[in-house]
């Protein structure tokens, strides 16, 4: 492979908006409302689209005449590099909100880092993405309020959910080896430089929603070196169902 | 209103509906009319939400992540027309709860094709071509329609679904010239759908209590038994393209009618499966009452949020 | 205790220059919450620049009922239209 740690990197990325999409993709016509199904819905096509252009690029860098859905489909679990926020599962709305809120404050911040990337394709995903990005991050953050600042039932739920799913935050900005090496060559995004800014602002909104900021001080990490949680290889099983069972064969 | 005066109004309703002017939710309109519209329309709205299940069930095992972004967009258009349709039906008085009310209990109905499982890929395949071929047949018309609210809900619905059978359609080529085993998934699927597509146009005129009164209204232009003639002989050269059979050995050209004549229907099916018991009746109704149920806290809270941010805005400007 | 989500009625600027068009309603429980329905609804296939939301419980409609005083005294008011003026065909530019 040509570059092998850009293609890494590239799939740390893009691997957070496949599953995080995949999990969003389960919901529709499960809402609590129609409105909410669409607009679920749209969050998810937009993660889908990030990953279709993230893999096309990878697929070019790896150079082996791979398609984006050999390498959204046909890999190891192991070899699945999103963070375990994104594949918690729908528990109930409030942590699917919450997961998304969650992951959308980390990923505007880190697709305003990219748009600066050195490497142009990267830039330009980034550009497009920080639109999308930002909405997802209000449409989430929106309902973290309500949910939180809601009735005394929701704001339990909506606490549940951030007391749980706190525990995999720490993992978003932990750097692999490839995420070093491309950050010193200018076209990765160091997001440990934006942890603190990332707290601060996930703080002030569960303060502003009622919500207790949970104090454990453990983290869980480990999918961005393919050690996933017990969640993952049911959401794979159903994700790869159709290109294991027929394997070389157009869609 | 004495029944005079009642019967003089009918009769100028009925003259301006012949004249093709719309009506709008505001005007007068005989109670009956407007019972009609509320469960045609109802009906309508109901079979686009229940049909988000049956090929929502395929979404996370999509075999490629274009055709999975154009299911979920597809899905989602479904949940668009199924919203349309209720703020259509609000229109002459009647609350979207309500109406999912009237679906939960079962005292509403929805199109019975969607009580079938979807146990393939190629179903999607199936069902966008021939379920959603279908339904376009029934739409169409629909866009001129006597009331108001429900005409414009159906321009809107009818410009969506157009990528619909498109898509669908396109699964089935691509499965079609895929590998034997693929085509065979094709086959099956259409082994399985066919048939329940051409119920999915109603029972047969003789047994087709609405049909008159509807002709007169405009929600429907032409009756079962046409729109069903018109489905199969604008399918079968599709078919033909595709190299599929469709499963009816009676199925042949008529040179003097110039129509495909068919095999008989099998009703006994049609009405078992319209009565609540086809494969999937308690399924389908088991997701949407549990997604409704599940959601009520979710939707109490928005309104008690709303409410407290109203109060800070009133208590802020005094 | 469940209180239903209101109707909002929705209005879209298809692009600068036209007007903004009622385009259809929806659920939602805030001003805040039906513009970002309305966004995801209405405008999914680019139909639209500027969105307003109304809740449907603050329009005022005129009932059909008046239809007659409201809107026929306007009919035999030709002398409006500029159709009701006779003028020779070789009057230009007027």
């Amino acid at each position: 492979m040509n570059n092998k740690d850009l293609y890494n990197y590239i799939l740390g990325i893009a691997d957070n908006s496949l599953i995080l999409g995949q999990r969003l993709g389960e919901l529709c016509g499960h809402g609590p409302t129609l409105e909410t199904d669409i607009a679920g819905t749209n969050i998810s096509l937009d993660l889908i689209g990030q990953t279709r252009s993230y893999y096309q690029y990878a697929a070019k860098i790896q150079g082996e005449g791979k398609s984006e859905d050999d390498i959204a489909f046909l890999r190891l679990e192991r070899d699945y590099k999103n963070v375990l926020l994104v594949e918690q599962p729908n528990t109930h709305f409030g942590y699917v909100m919450g997961r998304q809120y969650l992951f959308d404050v980390y990923h505007l911040l880190l697709m305003q880092g990219l748009a600066n990337s050195a490497d142009e394709t990267l830039a330009a995903i980034a550009k497009k993405g920080i639109k999308e990005v930002s909405y997802h991050k209000r449409f989430s953050g929106d309902w973290v309020k309500r949910l939180g600042d809601g009735t005394e039932e929701s704001n339990e739920k909506m606490q549940e959910a951030i007391d749980d799913l706190w525990t995999y935050t720490d993992e978003l900005f932990d750097l692999t080896e490839s995420d070093e090496k491309m950050i010193s060559e200018g076209i990765g995004v160091d997001a440990s430089a934006f942890k603190n800014q990332y707290y601060d602002e996930v703080t002030a909104l569960l303060k502003e929603a009622n919500l207790q900021v949970p104090e454990g001080k453990y983290f869980i990490r480990g999918g961005k070196k393919g050690v996933h949680s017990e969640h993952m290889g049911y959401l794979l099983a159903d994700l790869q169902y159709m290109q294991r069972t027929y394997p070389n064969m157009e869609w | 209103m004495s029944e005079k005066e009642i019967k003089s109004l009918e009769e100028i309703f009925e003259a301006r509906i012949a004249r093709d002017e719309k009506i709008e939710p505001k005007d007068w309109m005989p109670e009956k009319y407007r019972k009609t519209h509320i469960r045609q329309i109802s009906q309508h709205a109901h079979s686009e939400i229940v049909g988000m299940l049956p090929e929502g069930n395929w979404i996370t095992r999509a075999p490629s992540l274009r055709r999975k972004a154009a299911l979920l967009a597809k899905v989602q258009d479904e949940a668009g027309h199924g919203l349309y349709l209720y703020a259509a039906c609000e229109t002459l008085g009647v609350s979207r709860d309500e109406l999912f009310e009237q679906l939960h209990s079962g005292k509403a109905k929805y199109s019975s094709i969607f009580n079938y499982p979807t146990i393939t890929w190629a179903d999607m395949g199936a069902i966008g071509w021939l379920v959603d071929g279908a339904a376009i047949i029934n739409q169409v018309p629909l866009c001129n329609t006597s009331f108001g609210p429900y005409a414009r809900a159906m321009v809107r619905v009818c410009k969506e679904e157009s990528f619909h059978q498109r898509q669908g359609f396109e699964i089935m080529l691509k499965l079609c010239n895929g590998t034997p085993e693929q085509k065979e998934m094709a086959q099956d699927a259409l082994n399985r759908w066919w048939w329940p597509s051409l119920m999915m146009l109603g029972p047969t005129d003789a047994e087709s209590i609405h049909t008159e009164q509807s002709m007169k209204w405009k929600l429907k232009r032409k009756t079962n038994d046409e729109l069903r003639q018109q489905f199969i002989d604008q399918t079968v050269p599709q078919a033909d393209v595709l190299g599929l059979t469709i499963p009816d050995p009676d199925l042949k050209w008529n040179e003097e009618t110039g129509h495909y004549d068919f095999g008989e229907i099998d009703w006994d099916e049609f009405w078992q499966v319209v009565k609540g018991h086809g494969p999937c009746n308690k399924k389908r109704m088991k997701d949407r009452v549990s997604a409704w149920e599940n959601g009520a806290w979710v939707r109490d809270a928005a309104m008690a949020y709303a409410e407290k941010q109203e109060n800070k805005k009133v208590a802020k400007a005094s | 205790m469940s209180k239903n989500w209101p109707l909002w009625e929705i209005f879209v600027r298809s692009k600068n220059g036209l007007e903004h068009r009622h385009f259809g309603s929806l659920h939602a429980a805030d001003a805040e919450m039906a513009l970002a329905n309305a966004r995801d609804v209405y405008t999914r296939r680019s139909e639209g620049v500027s969105i307003w939301v109304v809740e449907s419980k603050h329009i005022t409609a005129s009932n059909p009922a008046d239809n007659g005083e409201l809107f026929e005294p306007a009919q035999d008011k030709v002398y409006r239209h500029p159709t009701f003026y006779d003028l020779p065909d070789e009057v230009k530019h007027m």
